[in-house]
């Protein structure tokens, strides 16, 4: 008896002493989404690598929780009267993580190296005339002529965002990945406890100096209020949950929707209120047979419904809301024209256009991923709908990785090709028809699938053009109706995956990427 | 005995040159492009061949297996295209949990399946015997993600004793590194001991029907004596065996449970490495296991030699 006792003590003080220590340190845990294995978030489009960009980079501006676009890094700006010429001043301060303060030299290099990879970055230097230094903080950015998105481009919210490096990283060539994750961001990463699968470190930066105004979605200050953050790798979504509970962790980025449940009688846990939506897309292969005939395509818009693909995959009402616009709902360019009976499950009228079009029963390949939960459930649904209106189908299970491989083979579905690919992008990367990847036409160059129209790229080749926001808007909705008549792409409506945290943290940024300053854990 | 050793020794090579042909052949003929991976999901067709170009994917296939071959031959096992550091220090990363859990595992399924094993012959046909096999037939076959997550539920939840996940390095103290241990080491001993426990029955019942047996029950030792001393060496080759095996099997990697406890060792990255088609680290991987499996059953053969008197190899 008098052994078990101190044993019994003996176990307590070990499980205190370790409280302890953790709780002395300030550690945030959190389990991303994902592994991260690649740390240039210019060289890939992957988001758990701009979610670490996040937290060691810093951008020139930013969008606010209103979608606004605020200076950053930037102290002021100013533009000529013909709009060609934009100047731009850095805060005072500004320093990399090893003492060297951020010159206009670093950021011109950094946007001239993501200028090579992302296609809102080439868009703009296609209207650059040329990009020079002013003095160590002041640059100038010449246009051959106006450029409506300015700002828009240099705070791009998501993949890729322009993140400011050091020059000596950015003269990295674009097609090689940076090695130096040198950054002047509110974090630093910590190499050295870099263990890919397993954990990815970061300290808070001591030399970082935050913006005077209180944080505004990525815009305002950038305040570090823990001390150590540490990525989590937990593959298993149930281990996670348990970890959460147990509070071997603080924040689950993307909880399984199964897992929700479990959150809502437990009062040491919270849900995020407001986190970014997904759109979740059907996009067709253009190339072959039945969806290059384009009649074809409108019958299959026609015949899916957005309600019942996300209530099959998602299954909770209040997480996902239909959407008939291409760009995201609750954006400016929202709008339903163009997309009138598409996405409703009409499956009579979907019948009779199929009868018109002249389809020949040729088998539609549908990839399904089975390994991806969160869009395993929706080729079964748009299958099945599809079937109802008159298509042959042939859904084909796939780990996520094969059919990311396969979406680049332009063969006939027959031959290892596709025919219908659906997954799903965070709004942000929908948010305008120069940034939108879905609703481009450019054939050999446009987004898998590669359909091809010149209208609907005259059209988006308009939008960075058009001087005001009516303009712009106006450009967008032609862009939309034009794309759906071409059927580029079928939104399947938007629905989100809200981070999951334990009640002792408080100051998460809602409806953002995964950012982790400002979080305070008690 | 040293020219067996050098003749076994020699004998794996042709097995390792088999297992690397044909696994880089596998690799590359099945679906999944490693570029097209390592791009992200916005890429376009442009970059992702960028990408292939870089990590040498557009070359023959001939040259891509010559490059690789020599390579490893000079103890370079290449650069793994998704995690981006050398093969060689990830699998060193990951090869202490993975040690750590199969050395745990094994040591605790002994412990308790070879005593068990033992009661159970003498006990042949009897209730006890019965009622261990039972057991051992439950253990063996409840799921291990099940038993997992039971056991994760009771002692991590809702006692809070035992953490639920991780794995912290002995390097970070022997209190942590057995602590996070615990949990993965049961789960995992209830699915050995029944396989252990099983053999070491039947091969224990055998042997105590032997002659030997008989003859030093008639010279009047005592049960204890004659169990430990004449009746379990006899029995002990196909107890080795199992057991040899098992650490062989826990070797290459637990996948399950290593997943279901967040363990970073080989079975996940061998998952981790066959989804992204990382084919440098798959190719490692899977020589590396090969390598255990021979060097383990040379190393079963050998105690043969010790365990039994009357084997002899030439």
């Amino acid at each position: 008896m008098r052994v078990c006792r101190l044993w019994s003590l003996a176990w307590l003080l070990v499980v205190c002493l370790d409280v302890h220590a953790e709780e002395a340190g300030k550690v945030l845990r959190v389990a991303p989404h994902s592994n991260l294995t690649i740390l240039d978030p210019v060289w890939t489009t992957a988001y758990i690598s701009q979610e670490h960009g996040y937290m060691v980079y810093d951008t020139l501006f930013a969008r606010d929780a209103r979608g606004v676009f605020r200076p950053q890094m930037v102290d002021r700006y100013e533009t000529s009267n013909d709009k060609k010429t934009w100047t731009f001043a850095l805060r005072d301060g500004l320093e990399f993580h090893d003492g060297k303060p951020v010159t206009s030299e670093d950021v011109i290099a950094s946007l001239r190296r993501w200028g090579q990879r992302d296609s809102m970055g080439m868009k703009l230097f296609s209207f650059v005339e040329a990009i020079e230094p002013v003095d160590a903080k002041s640059f100038r950015i010449k246009l051959k002529e106006p450029y409506g998105l300015m700002l828009e481009t240099l705070g791009k919210p998501s993949t890729n965002v322009p993140f400011i490096m050091p020059k000596r990283v950015a003269a990295t060539p674009p097609d090689k990945q940076i090695d130096d994750t040198t950054g002047s961001g509110p974090f630093i990463f910590k190499r050295d406890e870099w263990k890919p699968g397993e954990k990815v470190v970061y300290v808070k930066n001591p030399r970082y100096k935050p913006r005077a105004e209180p944080p505004n979605g990525l815009a305002g200050g950038k305040v570090a209020k823990v001390e150590r953050v540490e990525w989590l790798i937990i593959k298993d979504p149930q281990t996670q949950v348990n970890a959460l509970v147990a509070g071997e962790i603080d924040i689950i980025e993307n909880p399984a929707h199964e897992s929700y449940a479990s959150f809502k009688g437990n009062p040491d846990i919270q849900v995020e209120s407001s986190p970014v939506p997904r759109q979740a897309i059907l996009r067709f292969n253009h190339l072959h047979p039945p969806f290059n005939n384009p009649k074809v395509r409108r019958a299959a818009m026609a015949a899916i419904d957005q309600t019942a693909v996300l209530r099959a995959q998602v299954g909770i009402p209040e997480m996902f809301n239909t959407c008939f616009s291409v760009y995201p709902c609750k954006g400016p360019f929202a709008s339903t024209k163009g997309m009138e009976f598409l996405g409703r499950g009409d499956i009579k009228r979907a019948q009779t256009l199929l009868k018109e079009s002249g389809y020949d029963g040729t088998a539609a390949v549908v990839m399904q991923p089975t390994d991806l939960a969160v869009i395993a459930k929706f080729p079964v649904m748009a299958s099945q709908l599809l079937r109802q209106a008159g298509f042959k189908i042939d859904l084909q299970a796939m780990d996520w990785q094969t059919l990311v491989s396969r979406r680049a083979k332009k063969d006939p579905p027959t031959k290892g090709g596709w025919s219908i690919l659906i997954t799903n992008f965070t709004v942000f990367d929908l948010a305008n028809p120069t940034a939108h990847p879905l609703v481009g036409a450019g054939c050999d160059k446009a987004w898998f699938g590669w359909p091809c129209d010149a209208e609907v790229e005259r059209l988006r080749d308009a939008f960075p053009r058009a001087g005001t926001d009516e303009e712009r808007k106006a450009v967008a909705e032609k862009v939309q109706i034009r794309g759906m008549e071409v059927g580029t792409y079928l939104p399947l409506g938007e629905y989100i995956t809200p981070r999951a945290a334990r009640r002792s943290v408080s100051g998460a940024i809602d409806g953002f990427l995964m950012v982790l300053w400002n979080i305070e854990k008690q | 005995m040293l020219r067996y050793l050098l003749q076994r020794l020699l004998a794996t090579l042709p097995v390792l040159l088999v297992v690397a042909v044909v696994v880089f052949l596998l690799l590359h003929l099945t679906p999944g492009d490693p570029a097209a991976i390592i791009a992200g999901d916005s890429a376009t067709d442009e970059q992702i061949q960028r990408i292939r170009a870089g990590l040498g994917l557009d070359r023959p296939l001939i040259t891509q297996f010559v490059i690789w071959a020599g390579n490893v031959l000079s103890g370079d096992l290449g650069e793994s295209f998704f995690f981006k550091m050398t093969v060689s220090e990830l699998i060193r990363q990951r090869l202490e949990p993975t040690l750590a859990l199969a050395l745990c595992t094994i040591f605790l399924s002994v412990l308790i399946a070879v005593p068990l094993g033992v009661v159970a012959a003498l006990r042949n046909g009897g209730w006890l015997d019965r009622a261990l096999m039972a057991f051992a037939t439950l253990g063996f076959s409840i799921p291990v993600f099940v038993l997992g997550y039971l056991l994760m539920w009771l002692f991590a939840l809702r006692l809070g004793w035992l953490p639920v996940q991780g794995y912290r390095r002995l390097s970070e103290g022997l209190w942590p590194f057995v602590q996070h241990l615990i949990l993965p080491c049961v789960t995992l001993s209830v699915i050995y001991s029944p396989l252990i426990a099983r053999v070491t029955r039947a091969s224990v019942s055998e042997a105590l029907t032997e002659d030997f047996v008989r003859t030093a029950r008639a010279k009047g030792l005592p049960e204890r004596r004659v169990i430990l001393r004449h009746a379990l060496p006899n029995a002990s080759v196909p107890i080795v065996t199992v057991i040899g095996v098992g650490l062989a099997l826990l070797l290459g990697g637990v996948v399950v449970t290593e997943s279901v406890y967040s363990i970073p060792g080989l079975g996940r990255l061998t998952v981790e490495a066959v989804l992204a088609r990382d084919f440098p680290t798959i190719q490692a991987l899977i020589l590396l296991s090969s390598v255990t499996y021979v060097l383990l059953n040379l190393l079963i053969d050998l105690s043969y030699l010790v365990l039994d008197v009357r084997i002899r190899y030439r």
